[in-house]
């Protein structure tokens, strides 16, 4: 197995997360340009008039050197100083100064608000999506890599959109204007000047191909290298009291090498191909003087004109340099813009109906019909399971480990469509209930109780919307956690740390359930979510939940006895099947699996 | 999740740390470091640059020859030869190459030397992170790591860029200035105001981006943190219907990076003209003060005209220096919060792990309270006074109500974090001494929390220890896996999610036994590792583990048929062990009784 050498592995997974996507060298510099453009159009926004002033800024940077030549030649001549004259043009060169600071001023302003804009409103409706994407996108992808999207590969962009788009029409406009004149000097030494210049274009499309797709692979090693940290930080305890710091460590070493390596291959381009213009620019002028020279008589080209031209050529090693550099720049922002693109570019596979249905606030009643599905990988998960829940019933869902019971939770909650089938809630399709509503009436509360970086109060409040405080003090009081509380360095305001892991893990399952208490659901999905909490305590709260719940549909999967003894329905899962149905007392006699489950239960729990 | 005085917090908290020495003085030791890490493509890279400059003023050189000698006596002189035409047209040629070659070189080297240093601090930050107190990863969130490892690196590194050519510039700065010189001294003085008068807005600028450097540059780091926290709860965050609250989040952050960003863009917009036009006021003054001194005969025209010129070539380095006072204060700012990581003070362990049998867990007197992030003294006491002995080959439960310090007791098991107060000794050996790595050798935790990676299920069981497939297999069985594992399209190749999303959670917990199991370890602790499991199976694990190892165990398990498993049950209340003895024994306690016998009480 290569993920030995831990990259090959991570390499293989990307390929995975775009099999549906083409490569950014299919696809094409200019086409992602133009998608580009299009997911960020801020860009845009005001593009003509900070051209404009752009050009007045470069324009302006030539101004102030021709007033100062204009005092040399006529307010110092050979035959004195004239004062007045040298204190005349100085004044009006000042005034030039100012008025071109003033401009700059404005412009660069500009420009920073452009390329600021750009940035946040890429980021933001990247973040958006990604959060629109299913679960089955997410677990595919790694987290790292999705919050370089974020934050790494947005970031790419700042110098193209703080100058680089600008400069390409700025630079554009001076070459071509400069090109222009040249003719207009001599159009026979303009024709030497282009074709001296003309194997620059094969050797640039030659390059930029390649430049592009190093730059891609620049951030994919990015993400690589985020994964990993990512990963590491988060697996640390396994990490060290496993003994597997060492390899650990090699793998971050690789990942951080390999990116260096890709970095390098990257700048190999605009190190190596791209002063190619600088000796070509030269060449030019070289190319002008020896032909002006030896043909000059012949094409009617005086010294003068010629010196023009040399001085002209000169002018045009500048911006066709300049232009080099503002590839490298749009390079690396296009394989930023790719990397994002791709995530704004992926299905958003569980739609949000656009005028979706409401849900009462009762209790809601479930029907599942042929109800198949299967995750993108592996087989069949779930199976054909019809089952009909009236409102207000508590139901059980046993089974061995790997049955589909999650699975069977997530798809009550919509984190996945089912493959085939329906879930109707309260007579309607779950794929027509607005979002708001069923995030409301419908919780599930899973095992991990993932809590955010915050305080415990914030963290139950997040159980609804628009929960107050004293609501969220109501629900830790209706599940009698104020005695948790209490003992708490801070009580409510306890910070949680990351993920939770300030608290025990029992200690996050109450916060879990009092966040979903505080939501107050017609339809309440609980996946063993008291599974790490201790029996009093978790008596406690069943017999709590259950009278707060009174009418309130409950779905519970517990490997706990007691869960299923008290429940109305039990539904018994094998292979993602539902095998055995029916209240406790019909199913413990009927010697099938449920009762199997029970022996062993009772062998189990019981003293014999 | 911070608000937003806190990231205001941490930020004052930087920035004071680092106020005691000035921008530019913190700069020449970024710069330093980045030298003395990788001298050659620094030097090569400065060489090449001081080539560059070189070339530039050579070439008008040439360019004045050609004139001279080529073009005007071919044009309106009588012609020239074809020797002195290719001699010319060659001449530039040569030059241009030159040219190309030092850029290459100059941008080359100096990559290599950026991209370099870029690797060294990161590989720097990891060494650190992974050598850290365990502690140390309670106070800081993963996506701000990240931020440290990807843009604080990539922003500290941005100064570097221009440093060959900036360097490069100063042999200008120096022919120029000299020459000015000899030429008047009047005029010397001219073009050195021009430095102060860079130097003052050089500071002015500094001062003023300073500030708003620094927030950016820890907002990007929330960012990070608000991204990578929303993506790694994705699942509560679809399940609660958070994700507008989380977008707003984001948007919150973002615009307060765009409003700390813009500051500093304010800044520029302002430094970046001034500095443009700096040079031409100067050249100003140098025009007024030459005209009075060919005025009153104490200069020539041709010498006004000539230290114009040569203050001409002051422009560039004038800008690029401009370009490098710009970077700055961002890079520096960048890199405080990266020496913040290489501060973090490494945990050493004792070198050689002699563990004398048997191999006995002794807990001496052990007490343990969490540090307390907002204020150091309240500190929260989990463990006290702790004393126990597990004996080698014996079975023990541990029981507990929630967060009574179970698996605070397991953390500390396994060296990964210290005791306040007492010690715990594995055979004859500390444990705080040993860290974690050679306990590993010993100890094989379950982790209450399920941690897997998203590689392979081999690379996820064996962590890289050298195992044969048979003793996967056969660990696989203990821990009753194979059958699940033998239905997955690749078996034990098959690749899972991160923390393993893409298996149910009893067989993610499933992986995590059989992966304790095949470390063959003296002691085997299992934190409600069987929580997610199905009484069936979980008897079957047990039943199997019995039969086929003899290593001490603890169990933490909430389930009776679990804790009747053990010889011996300890029974843990408020951080001290309340009782210990075999179960019957202990159910006569009512506490016990009432923890563990709960479930009953409802069904009979
Ligand atoms: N994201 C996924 N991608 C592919 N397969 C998955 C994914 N999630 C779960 N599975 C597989 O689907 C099957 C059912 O998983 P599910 O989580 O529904 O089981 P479960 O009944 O909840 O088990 P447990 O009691 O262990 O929690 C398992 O075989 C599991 O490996
Ligand atoms: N990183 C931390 N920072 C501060 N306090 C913590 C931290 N981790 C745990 N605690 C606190 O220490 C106490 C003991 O936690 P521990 O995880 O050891 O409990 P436990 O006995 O394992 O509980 P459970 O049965 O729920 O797993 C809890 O009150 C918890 O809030
Ligand atoms: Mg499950
Ligand atoms: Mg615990």
């Amino acid at each position: 197995m290569t993920f030995l050498d831990g990259h090959d592995a991570i390499g293989k997974d990307f390929e995975d997360e775009r099999q549906d996507l083409d490569g950014i060298e299919e696809v094409g510099a200019l086409n992602v340009l133009k998608r580009g453009l299009k997911a960020s159009p801020e860009l845009k926004a005001g593009i003509s008039l900070t051209a404009l002033m752009a050009l007045a800024v470069a324009g302006g940077k030539l101004l102030v050197p021709l007033t100062i030549k204009e005092v040399l030649d006529r307010g110092i001549t050979t035959s004195g100083v004239n004062v007045n004259t040298v204190l005349f043009f100085s004044l009006i060169a000042m005034f030039l100064s100012i008025a071109g600071m003033a401009l700059g001023k404005a412009t660069y302003y500009r420009l920073a608000k452009t390329a600021e804009n750009v940035l946040m409103g890429l980021r933001i409706r990247t973040f958006e999506h990604l959060h629109k994407l299913s679960i089955a996108d997410h677990v595919q992808a790694r987290k790292g890599a999705y919050t370089a999207r974020v934050t790494s590969d947005v970031e790419t962009l700042t110098q193209f959109a703080q100058w680089g788009a600008i400069a390409w029409i700025i630079n554009s406009i001076q070459i071509f204007a400069v090109l222009v004149i040249m003719i207009v000097y001599s159009w026979h030494l303009s024709i030497v000047t282009l074709l001296v210049h003309a194997p620059l274009f094969p050797v640039l499309r030659w390059m930029q191909r390649r430049q592009l797709r190093a730059h891609d692979r620049v951030r994919s090693r990015v993400s690589d290298t985020l994964s990993v940290v990512s990963e590491s930080i988060q697996g640390v305890d396994v990490v060290r009291s496993y003994g597997y710091r060492q390899k650990t460590r090699s793998k971050l070493h690789h990942a951080i090498s390999d990116q260096y390596k890709e970095q390098m291959v990257a700048q190999k381009y605009f190190s190596f191909v791209l002063p190619i213009t600088d000796i070509i620019g030269v060449a030019a002028i070289a190319a002008v003087v020896g032909a002006g020279v030896y043909w000059g008589p012949d094409w009617g080209v005086t010294s003068g004109e010629l010196i023009a031209f040399v001085f002209l050529s000169n002018l045009l090693v500048m911006p066709i340099s300049e232009l080099g550099e503002v590839l490298n720049q749009t390079q690396t922002a296009l394989a930023g813009w790719w990397k994002v693109l791709e995530v704004l570019d992926k299905e958003i596979e569980v739609k949000e109906p656009h005028q979706g249905l409401a849900l009462p606030d009762s209790p809601l009643d479930i029907k599942v019909e042929e109800l198949d599905f299967s995750y993108r990988t592996g087989g069949i998960v779930l199976d054909d399971v019809n089952i009909y829940i009236p409102a207000g019933t508590s139901v059980a869902v046993v089974g061995e480990t790997g049955s589909g019971k999650t699975t069977f939770a997530k798809l009550l909650t919509r984190l996945a469509d089912p493959t085939n089938g329906r879930i109707l809630v309260n007579g309607q399709d779950l794929r027509e209930i607005d979002s708001d509503h069923r995030h409301r009436t419908i919780r599930m509360v899973p095992q991990d109780g993932f809590l955010f970086d915050t305080s415990v109060i914030e963290n139950v409040r997040f159980g609804r919307n628009d929960a107050q405080i004293s609501e969220a003090e109501e629900a830790i009081d209706d599940l009698g956690l104020w005695p948790w509380i209490e003992q708490l360095p801070e009580g409510l305001e306890t910070r949680v740390g990351e993920r939770g892991e300030s608290l025990s893990v029992g200690e996050r399952q109450l916060v879990a359930l009092a966040r979903a208490q505080v939501a107050d659901p017609g339809l309440l999905i609980l996946d063993e979510a008291t599974s790490a909490i201790d029996p009093e305590t978790e008596q406690m709260l069943e017999v709590t939940l259950e009278r707060l719940a009174q009418g309130r549909t409950t779905v519970s999967v517990a490997h706990r006895i007691s869960t299923a003894e008290r429940a109305d329905l039990i539904l018994v899962f094998d292979k993602g099947k539902i095998v055995e149905k029916g209240k406790h007392s019909d199913l413990v006699n009927l010697e099938g699996i449920y009762s199997k489950l029970y022996e062993s239960w009772i062998g189990n729990t019981r003293e014999v | 999740m911070s608000t937003d005085s806190e990231s205001e917090r941490t930020a004052i908290e930087a920035g004071e740390a680092s106020n005691e020495n000035g921008i530019v003085k913190r700069w020449f030791r970024l710069v330093f470091r980045s030298i003395k890490a990788h001298p050659l493509p620094h030097i090569i890279g400065i060489s090449a640059g001081n080539l560059f400059s070189l070339v530039v003023v050579g070439f008008t050189i040439v360019l004045g020859r050609v004139t001279d000698e080529v073009i005007i006596p071919g044009l309106d002189g009588g012609g020239v030869e074809g020797r002195t035409i290719l001699g010319g047209f060659f001449a530039i040629v040569i030059v241009g190459f030159i040219r190309g070659f030092s850029v290459m070189l100059r941008r080359f080297f100096n990559f290599t030397a950026v991209e370099k240093t870029k690797r060294t601090w990161r590989l720097g930050i990891i060494d650190n992170l992974l050598d850290a107190p365990r502690a140390h990863y309670w106070s800081r969130s993963t996506g701000e790591l990240l931020a440290r490892v990807d843009t604080d690196v990539e922003t500290a590194t941005s100064v570097l860029m221009p440093l060959a050519f900036s360097i490069s510039v100063i042999s200008l700065i120096l022919v120029s200035l000299i020459s000015l010189l000899i030429i008047h001294p009047l005029f010397f003085v001219v073009a050195l105001l021009l430095f102060p008068a860079l130097a003052v807005l050089q500071r002015f600028f500094v001062r003023a981006v300073e500030d708003p450097a620094r927030k950016a540059q820890a907002l990007i780091g929330e960012v990070s943190e608000i991204a990578h926290e929303s993506l790694d709860g994705i699942m509560v965050v679809k399940t609660i219907g958070r994700q507008n609250q989380e977008l707003d989040r984001l948007i919150k952050s973002s615009e307060r990076l765009r409003e700390e960003r813009l500051r500093i863009g304010w800044q520029r917009s302002v430094f970046s003209p001034l500095l443009y036009h700096l040079p031409n006021f100067g050249i100003l003054v140098l025009l007024m003060v030459g005209a009075l001194l060919v005025d009153n005969g104490s200069a020539t025209v041709g010498e006004t005209v000539q230290a114009m010129a040569l203050f001409m070539i002051l422009t560039l380095p004038v800008q690029i220096l401009g370009f490098m006072f710009q970077e700055m204060p961002r890079s520096v700012v960048a890199m405080d919060r990266i020496d913040e990581i290489f501060s973090i003070d490494k945990v050493e362990y004792r070198k050689d792990g002699e563990v004398e049998k048997p191999v006995d867990v002794i807990f001496n007197k052990v007490g343990f309270s969490y540090p307390n992030e907002n204020d150091q003294q309240v500190r929260q006491t989990v463990l006290e006074d702790f004393s126990e002995k597990i004996n080698e080959g014996e079975s023990v439960a541990l029981v507990g109500a929630t967060g009574s310090g179970k698996s605070t007791l397991v953390m500390l098991m396994s060296g990964l974090i210290e005791p306040t107060s007492g010690n715990i000794t594995l055979g004859n050996a500390n444990v705080g001494e040993l860290g974690p790595d050679f306990v590993s050798d010993h100890i094989a935790s379950v982790f209450q929390e399920t941690f897997l990676f998203a590689s392979s299920l081999r690379e996820n069981l064996t962590l890289d220890a050298d195992v044969s497939d048979s003793d996967i297999y056969s660990a696989l069985q203990v821990a009753s896996a194979q059958d699940f594992v033998s239905e997955l399209p690749q078996g034990i190749e098959t690749i899972i999610g991160e923390r393993g999303v893409t298996l149910s959670g009893g067989q993610r917990q499933r992986i995590a036994i059989a992966r304790a199991l095949l470390r063959k370890p003296s002691v085997l602790v299992l934190d409600d590792a069987t929580s997610a499991v199905d009484p069936k199976v979980e008897a079957e694990i047990l039943q199997n583990m019995k039969k086929e190892t003899n290593c001490s165990l603890l169990v933490i398990a909430h389930r009776l048929a679990t804790i009747r498993l053990a010889e011996r049950v300890i029974f843990i209340d408020n951080g001290r062990v309340f009782a210990s003895g075999s179960h019957d024994e202990l159910l006569k306690i009512d506490d016990y009784a009432n923890l563990v016998s709960a479930y009953e009480d409802v069904t009979t």
